[in-house]
């Protein structure tokens, strides 16, 4: 590192001292986060219920097996993907109304969620779609809007990638969220309505029935996601202000060294 | 307010005035456009095999797919121009709206890559044996070309300040004018085999949609990236 070549070792190693004391302080990631513990614990329990009402209480599906049961988590997934983008969608409209850097954290770590699970919406379709239709990729509408979200913000985050400029980043970001986020709902209709004139033989009609015990697994399932969500941003947020509040010492400790 | 709408109106005219000029001095940017289009009509026939019925099904994917592909190269070249010669600091100088620069521009690049259609059009109509010179193909043809020049305006003003402009652009893009390039297709294909104005009603509508949203919000966040 630059600390390094520092002509008097002992003054600039006390600065680091005061500075990794600074450091802890404002970080406020003490031994004592009860919330966040808190928040863990509660994710467990939930994702474990999902996991047992999906393997035990859910029924198996009659025509597919128990290859259905992917479905709860596939679909809780989705749902975390379209949520995530669309809290990025409202943080981006809040920055570009203040230019408060938190509303910045707040769409970046909530997009990099969402990729997260859309992937994962993407890839559990794909391996629900090869033995029930005997191909990994249908343009099912569904499958279809979440590859095109995928896509969307991967964009959105090489955007970010390609900008120095910390402000600019944000308010470019705010904007493609913005942008990004109302044209969803116009490209999954041009989708459905391309599908229903080219009907997908492959899946047919519009899926299965639910019965009253799937819908219960379903509504877990997806509630247990979205508290993985929150536990994940809320951890995400705290990843990018620790890593504001480094960069920040990092200046005044260049600042006490050469000004 | 009649006098504030046709200063308004004068501003833009101005801006798309000064584009149509600096373009008709270099004619970079059409002939660019021009040039990629032919080849990448090239280049599909080659891949796709197209003769006969194959080719007049195939004509509308093609024609969209290869305006997508040059109208990215016209984007941001038109935005890049404004960039490298400091005329992008003029016009935020200058006493007028953003959103008049926003209209100058969109404007400014809606006629060149308009005019680069209506070269495409006879051309693939000839090569492709299909009647894609009918008045409503050209009304499907000019609604989503407004949608794509209207957003990609606004994301080239973005790529233009991104480390890697040329190749950020059609990132950007192409994720976002999906609707845009289904809807055509579809609705450009079911004219050709003789459809009717009724029967694509449903995506004229979503173009229309596409359209309105589309240019209100890239009014209202214009302002943020320039």
């Amino acid at each position: 590192m630059t600390w390094s070549s520092s002509p008097s070792p002992s003054s600039h190693s006390i600065t680091l001292y005061s500075v990794t004391l600074e450091l802890e302080k404002d970080m406020h990631t003490s031994h004592t986060d009860r919330m966040g513990l808190i928040l863990i614990a509660l994710t467990t329990i939930a994702i474990l219920t999902a996991l047992g009402m999906v393997f035990l209480y859910a029924p198996r599906e009659a025509t597919m097996g128990d290859i259905q049961r992917i479905f709860y988590f596939h679909v809780a997934s989705a749902w975390v993907g379209f949520f995530g983008f669309f809290v990025t969608f409202l943080a981006g409209i809040v920055y570009l109304a203040r230019a408060e850097r938190r509303w910045d954290i707040l769409a970046l770590s909530s997009v990099e969620i969402g990729l997260t699970f859309i992937t994962m919406a993407v890839v559990t379709g794909s391996l629900w779609a090869r033995p029930v239709w005997g191909t990994y990729w249908t343009w099912e509408p569904r499958l279809t809007i979440s590859a095109i979200q995928l896509l969307l913000y991967v964009s959105y985050i090489m955007l970010r990638g390609a900008i120095e400029n910390p402000e600019q980043k944000a308010r470019f970001a705010a904007v493609y969220g913005i942008v990004a986020f109302v044209t969803v709902p116009l490209s999954w209709f041009a989708i459905r309505w391309w599908r229903t004139i080219h009907p997908d033989i492959l899946t047919g009609g519009e899926g299965m029935a639910l019965v009253p015990k799937m819908v219960h697994t379903l509504l877990v399932s997806i509630g247990a996601f979205t508290l993985l969500y929150v536990t994940l941003l809320r951890l995400r947020i705290r990843l990018e202000q620790a890593a504001d509040a480094l960069a920040h010492l990092h200046a005044r400790l260049e600042q006490e060294r050469y000004g | 307010m009649t006098s504030e709408w046709a200063g308004f109106c004068r501003k833009v005219g101005a801006i798309v005035y000064k584009d149509l000029v600096a373009e008709w001095h270099t004619r970079e940017m059409i002939s660019a456009m021009l040039v990629f289009s032919v080849l990448a009509l090239l280049i599909f026939s080659f891949a796709l095999d197209l003769r006969g019925d194959m080719a007049r099904a195939a004509a509308p994917g093609v024609l969209w797919a290869t305006i997508a592909f040059a109208g990215t190269l016209g984007l941001s070249r038109s935005l890049t121009r404004e960039q490298q010669a400091g005329c992008m600091d003029g016009l935020l100088l200058a006493p007028v709206d953003r959103s008049a620069i926003f209209f100058g521009k969109a404007i400014g690049n809606l006629a060149f890559i308009s005019i680069v259609e209506l070269v495409l059009l006879p051309l693939f109509a000839a090569l492709f044996d299909a009647p894609l010179l009918q008045g409503d193909i050209l009304v499907i043809t000019a609604l989503g070309t407004l949608g794509y020049t209207a957003v990609g305006t606004l994301l080239a003003a973005i790529a233009v300040n991104t480390r890697a402009r040329e190749v950020m652009l059609p990132i950007l893009l192409l994720p976002l004018v999906v609707p845009v390039l289904i809807a055509a297709v579809q609705a450009t294909g079911n004219l050709i085999e003789g459809g009717t104005w009724a029967e694509i009603g449903g995506w004229v509508r979503l173009l229309v949609v596409y359209d309105l949203v589309i240019i209100a919000v890239s009014v209202l966040t214009f302002d943020y990236v320039v």
